[in-house]
């Protein structure tokens, strides 16, 4: 009805400044509800709607499965089994352990059985309820310290070490130990998983997927249906979010569509329900972890053991990739000698616990964070004084070899110090706890240094492919899927930035398969960086050409200095008879390339998995947060009142998008250690399975007041722009919030037990506030 | 035929009156820019805009279409972001692009209508009401910050919104399209039509009774949607709130929002702006009705805590034969109530507090837009010698069903208030509840917090309940 005409971008030309406020290409569309997504795509006739049917039983044997009746009724083309799949039945990416369909035995409650294809959803769902399965039930297990003392792990354990933390243990003054939990976090991404897929010529199908990781599906639809990577296109319009949890398991769903439409050659459509996708994806991982911590006289930590026991899930997953990033990242900021941390991947009957935003980072974090809390505690000391005083340096090195270059931390920490006057703060927090008997506050201090990289070195690679038109118009493909952060933003300004044009004539295209082949995943917050630096490569590929043509038609100019402006070529810093329109026609008329395949892979990074040491990481991000917050001590609800982070984005290429991260970031931390909490019950059953017992931040539990400021840095020209990696780091700030509020009991009942267990929710507290002092 | 306006169309609509708005709108009428997120109410993804006559006004509602049957848009104007989308960005839009306010993009269109609700409602113009316009729309992406800051843009705007004529001014400054002028005259012929065209055929019998979808909807969609359904929301009977010998009578059929908005009711409960903002959401506020949540026997039913510490009576409906019972004998166990199959709820009647007497306390793991780990309600009143005079306490979470605390409130009658008549108290409210652990909290928590709760009601006794907490 109403046609939007002249949608304003929010960018207008000026890019030459990336610093400015470009904001999200998509924004217009995005509010106009006009960006399509899985399920707006307008379907081909005969469209099949595929529901999986899942197990009851968290583990077990399926004796008999019958699904006769419900294959019958109207409206019920196939009822597909394991037997029906023509290829492999595995989906494993790093381990090959999870069929894409349980053939004999359960191993998690949600687990995908059988897959009904029906002329209508309602079909689907009357079909589910007929059929008929007994399983014979096998021990659950769904804490990973009893599957690690059964010896179920999904992996090897992993060890990083440097120093001798036995030698140096003996050396120490003080010494704690204890235990810290961090909890699992659905990453409720707010469009649901989903693929729709058709059949194509030459035995092909055609997948739009809501994933990260296109060729992840492609590579799996291709082993499940027995046929070559060339035969499944995958396409990626863009994401309703995803925050890690449709970097691997996009697959399942992507192969359930692709697997009816091959079979049957129809459309077919696989979105599942909220409650649906809640119990049967995976999520955050929980860890369970003991720590020692050990320091000299002078306070310093000299010392630190720790063991990780992840909690897997039933297959392997991401699990051990993110393990790794647990031991990556379990010193935080921290400078400390002597360091022997060792991680379990333990299996459990739960679903495959997956990639969520930080990536076992935030986890290993947590749990040093708790044992220097726990020493301050212990000593009298305030933590941020052992936080500040054992801070890593340029020079440093971390426990997995890398040496530590452009250290931002103890900036970020003395910048936050000063700019949000920590010491004034810290007063009125006291003042207000001398005053108030039923209200207590609670501050904390949380810095954060995360390496940026794919920790596997192999998936540090990247390509885009440019293609000029004979109009000036230019068409963009990237490995990068859009999911919300603003990456095709980013490539859009990289574009535009090189070519010296207007942003409104580049058009970013959908992440294809066909297009850029063999992609990484959308992930580890490396997406602008890898394929930033390939999309540059390919414009400047196109851009040598334009210019060598341009010397040749003008010979007398071969040491000519060239360049675009705002769409004028400047030679010799003056404008030319050329613009980038006639420049164009007139190349493609004497046959000059106009398009270009970039490719990248991250220079210097490398890792040996066999000693644990290397230099994993291109660069690494910094910052500190401040958080403040007020409990109500009679009911034991909590409020945030102030978070405030000074944070390291070197040069922002995009100071608006960067803020959404950091913002967004910072509020989904807090809610994995405040009100998101994952609850299975012994039979491996979720009860958090709806949006109605999980809960996340709404607009009323943000901090009331959310200050970023931006470090000015020099950047790192592994970045693309120097702008650097803004995805994943803001999110461990959240784990401030968590340390804030149990300050706070304590300052209501300074012998309050008040475990080191995230997410610290209002019954955590309540029972905390009313611990230990006989009320 | 369920005959509205969508957008500005008119529809008639042959599916299933228990099928929902958002399927209707997405898939008949392929009008895609409404999300899924849920379809359970708790994301307003799929938010739309509902215009009606309220007391001859054309008033518009933000409400979750996943949860919003068929039946209850006849003679409605239902809108869609398709039905908002001008020549160029609405301000609205506007705002949430300048500030960045969207990044996947996917609860934006929510976030967009019940701002649109926002700016559509003459009496709202300041910022704390943005927000509680999108108290039920969750974003997962940005933090809410960037939204907060769009909010803050239009509450600006909102300054210039005249009290009269709004809907001139809004189509004359670009938040709405010109076709919105013509809807009240549209909707008054098409009343006419239906009025004109329809029989009062409707029977209860054999049918599955639907107010406002909020849990049925929720609980049983294909079920609704495959049911002849007899649809209790627009009967104007059942939305009458009034004050008769003293007596409050509230229709069954009354809403949420419509409670809260009453002047009457606000004039007897100091506090209930606070209170509402303390259930559910607002889109599920204008949907959802005061006998859908008794009847719906949750055992953490705000609304049923509230009106069993006001103690009061039901008046039921049988084929024409009412009767009237207490609200705390309306419940029998989990789920059970005393009400026959074709039996209706009609009204809820109770006697108005005295000032300051009444309290509602409600603990959740997420402040607002959750449901209650423990809830508990009290309507307390003391004589001259600060003897208690009246006593009702109610509690949810607590029990099988909503719980009036009827040995507590024995006890305390009669009673004046002390350390040790509460420690006594408290002791018999934990012989009366019996909590389970589930997600929404441990039994050991539950009776803390309904403790904590208790001592929470006495708001003027700050030592007594000091000394009890241990402090």
């Amino acid at each position: 009805m109403h046609k939007i005409k002249n949608i304003k971008r929010v960018s207008s030309p000026p890019l030459g400044d990336l610093g400015g406020s470009v904001g999200n290409i998509d924004a217009a569309y995005h509010v106009t509800g006009k960006s399509i997504y899985v399920d707006d795509i307008p379907v081909m006739e005969g469209l099949l709607f595929v529901k999986v049917f899942d197990s009851p039983i968290a583990h077990g044997k399926i004796k008999s499965i019958d699904f006769s009746a419900a294959e019958k009724m109207e409206g019920i083309i196939k009822i597909f089994s394991y037997k029906n799949i023509p290829g492999e039945n595995q989906i494993g990416g790093i381990i090959q352990d999870e069929p894409l369909l349980a053939d004999h035995e359960v191993h998690f409650r949600g687990q995908p059985i059988l897959l009904i294809a029906a002329e209508s959803e309602d079909a689907a769902e009357e079909a589910f309820e007929k059929i008929r399965i007994k399983i014979e039930s096998l021990p659950i297990i769904t804490d990973p310290r009893i599957a690690f003392a059964d010896g179920n792990l999904l992996s090897p354990s992993r060890k990083f070490n440097i120093g001798n933390v036995k030698n140096a243990f003996e050396n120490c003054t003080y010494i704690y130990n204890g235990t810290a939990e961090s909890g699992g976090q659905e990453q409720l991404y707010l469009e649901t998983q989903g693929a729709y897929a058709y059949p194509t010529e030459h035995n092909s199908v055609k997948i739009v997927s809501s994933t990260q990781g296109p060729t992840q599906v492609q590579r799996t639809v291709a082993k499940v249906l027995g046929i070559g990577m060339n035969n499944v296109e995958v396409d990626v319009p863009r994401l309703g979010g995803g925050f890690g949890g449709k970097e691997d398991q996009a697959s399942a769903w992507g192969a359930f569509a692709a697997l009816v439409a091959w079979t049957l050659k129809r459309p077919a459509k696989c979105i599942p329900h909220r409650m649906e996708d809640m119990r049967m994806t995976g999520k955050r991982n929980p860890y369970s972890s003991d720590y020692k911590i050990g320091l000299d006289e002078g306070y310093n930590i000299i010392a630190y053991e720790a063991t990780f026991y992840q909690n897997g899930g039933a297959a392997a997953d991401l699990s051990p990739a993110i393990l790794e990033r647990t031991l990556f990242h379990a010193t935080n900021s921290y400078r400390i000698p002597n360091v022997f941390v060792t991680a379990h991947s333990c299996k459990t009957n739960l679903p495959p616990n997956t990639a969520f935003r930080g990536f076992g980072g935030p986890q290993g974090m947590f749990v040093i964070e708790a044992a220097i809390d726990h020493a301050a505690k212990a000593l009298g000391l305030e933590p941020d004084y052992l936080q500040r005083k054992n801070m890593i340096d340029n020079g440093d090195e971390f426990p997995y070899g890398q040496i530590i270059k452009e250290c931002q931390s103890k900036n970020c920490w003395d910048d936050a110090i000063e700019t949000f006057d920590v010491a004034a703060a810290k007063k009125e927090v006291e003042q207000f706890n001398d005053q108030n008997q039923l209200y207590k506050k609670g501050l904390s201090l949380m810095p954060v240094s995360f390496g940026i990289s794919f920790t596997n070195t192999m998936m540090n690679q990247a390509r885009a492919l440019v293609h000029v038109y004979t109009d000036g118009t230019v068409g963009v493909s990237t490995g990068a899927v859009e999911m919300g952060q603003g990456v095709n933003s980013k490539m859009l300004q990289v574009a535009a930035k090189t070519f010296g044009i207007s942003p409104d004539k580049i058009k970013l295209e959908t992440t294809n398969t066909t297009r850029v082949a063999n992609t990484s995943p959308t992930a580890a917050s490396s997406t602008a960086d890898l394929n930033g630096k390939a999309l540059l490569d390919a414009c400047n590929q196109i851009k040598e050409r334009l210019f060598a043509f341009i010397k040749l038609e003008l010979t007398d100019l071969q040491e000519a200095s060239i360049e675009i402006k705002e769409e004028v070529i400047y030679i010799n810093e003056e404008a030319s008879v050329f613009n980038w329109k006639n420049l164009i026609q007139q190349a493609f008329i004497k046959r000059i390339n106009l398009s270009a395949k970039g490719h990248y892979a991250t220079p210097i990074i490398n890792f040996d998995k066999t000693i644990e040491k290397g230099h994993p990481f291109a660069y690494h991000v910094y910052g500190t947060a401040l958080t403040i917050t007020t409990v109500d001590c009679l009911r034991g609800t909590y409020e945030i009142d102030a978070v405030k982070v000074v944070h390291d984005f070197g040069s922002s290429m995009n100071r608006s998008v960067d803020l959404g991260q950091c913002e967004g970031g910072i509020v989904q931390g807090i809610g994995w250690v405040t009100m998101e909490e994952i609850i299975y019950n012994e039979e491996g059953k979720l009860l958090s399975n709806a949006l109605s017992t999980y809960k996340i931040p709404d607009i009323y539990a943000v901090p009331k007041v959310l200050d970023v400021k931006f470090l000015n840095t020099d950047g790192n020209d592994l970045a693309i722009f120097k702008s650097k990696a803004v995805g994943e780091p803001p999110l461990m700030y959240g784990i401030g919030a968590y340390f804030a509020i149990r300050n706070a009991v304590l300052a209501f009942n300074s012998k309050a037990v008040v475990p080191y267990s995230a997410p610290i929710t209002p019954e955590k507290v309540l029972m905390g506030l009313y611990s230990n002092n006989g009320n | 035929m369920l005959k509205f306006i969508l957008n500005d169309k008119l529809v008639e609509a042959d599916q299933s009156s228990g099928a929902t708005v958002l399927d209707f709108i997405r898939y008949n009428k392929r009008m895609v820019g409404t999300k899924i997120g849920c379809r359970e109410g708790d994301c307003g993804a799929c938010t739309i805009l509902v215009g009606n006559f309220e007391n001859g006004k054309l008033v518009y509602r933000s409400m979750t279409s996943c949860l919003m049957p068929l039946g209850n848009t006849v003679g409605k104007h239902i809108v869609s972001v398709e039905g908002i989308n001008c020549d160029q960005l609405s301000p609205v839009q506007q705002s949430l692009v300048d500030t960045n306010g969207t990044q996947c993009g996917f609860c934006t269109i929510g976030f967009v209508m019940s701002l649109t609700g926002f700016v559509l409602n003459e009496s709202s113009k300041q910022y704390k009401d943005a927000i509680a316009a999108i108290d039920g729309n969750i974003c997962r992406c940005t933090g809410y910050k960037s939204i907060e800051r769009a909010a803050e843009i239009l509450a600006q705007k909102m300054n210039d919104k005249p009290n009269q004529d709004t809907l001139s001014w809004l189509v004359d400054h670009n938040f709405i399209p010109a076709y919105f002028l013509q809807i009240k005259e549209r909707l008054t012929q098409l009343r006419e039509t239906i009025i004109a065209s329809e029989k009062k055929e409707n029977t209860i019998a054999d049918k599955m009774m639907l107010a406002g979808g909020t849990d049925l909807i929720v609980q049983k969609a294909l079920k609704v949607k495959k049911t002849s359904v007899y649809h209790l929301f627009d009967v104007n009977y059942l939305q009458e709130i009034k004050l008769e010998e003293g007596l409050c009578h509230i229709g069954a059929a009354v809403t949420v929002t419509a409670f809260a908005e009453s002047k009457l009711i606000q004039g007897f409960f100091p506090g209930l702006e606070q209170y509402i903002k303390l259930i559910s959401s607002t889109p599920i506020r204008n949907m959802a009705t005061m006998a859908g949540n008794l009847v719906n026997a949750s055992p953490i039913g705000d609304m049923s805590i509230f009106f069993l510490a006001l103690d009061s009576d039901i008046v039921l409906n049988n084929k024409g034969v009412s009767r009237t019972i207490k609200l705390n004998e309306f419940y029998k166990g989990y789920k059970q109530i005393d009400k026959a199959a074709d039996e209706i709820i009609e009204k809820i009647i109770f006697s108005p507090p005295q000032k300051n007497s009444f309290n509602f306390e409600k603990v959740s793991k997420r402040t607002h837009l959750d449901i209650a780990s423990v809830n508990s309600a009290c309507n307390m009143q003391l004589n001259g010698d600060g003897v208690i005079d009246t006593f009702h306490l109610s509690a949810g979470g607590v029990a099988p069903f909503p719980k009036y605390l009827v040995n507590t409130c024995t006890y305390l009658k009669g009673k004046k208030i002390s350390v040790e008549v509460l420690k006594e108290a408290i002791d018999i409210i934990n012989q009366e509840v019996s909590p389970i652990s589930d997600a929404r909290g441990t039994a050991a928590y539950k009776r803390l917090l309904l403790r904590q709760l208790f001592l929470a009601h006495f708001k003027n006794e700050t030592e007594t309940v000091k000394q009890l907490i241990g402090i």
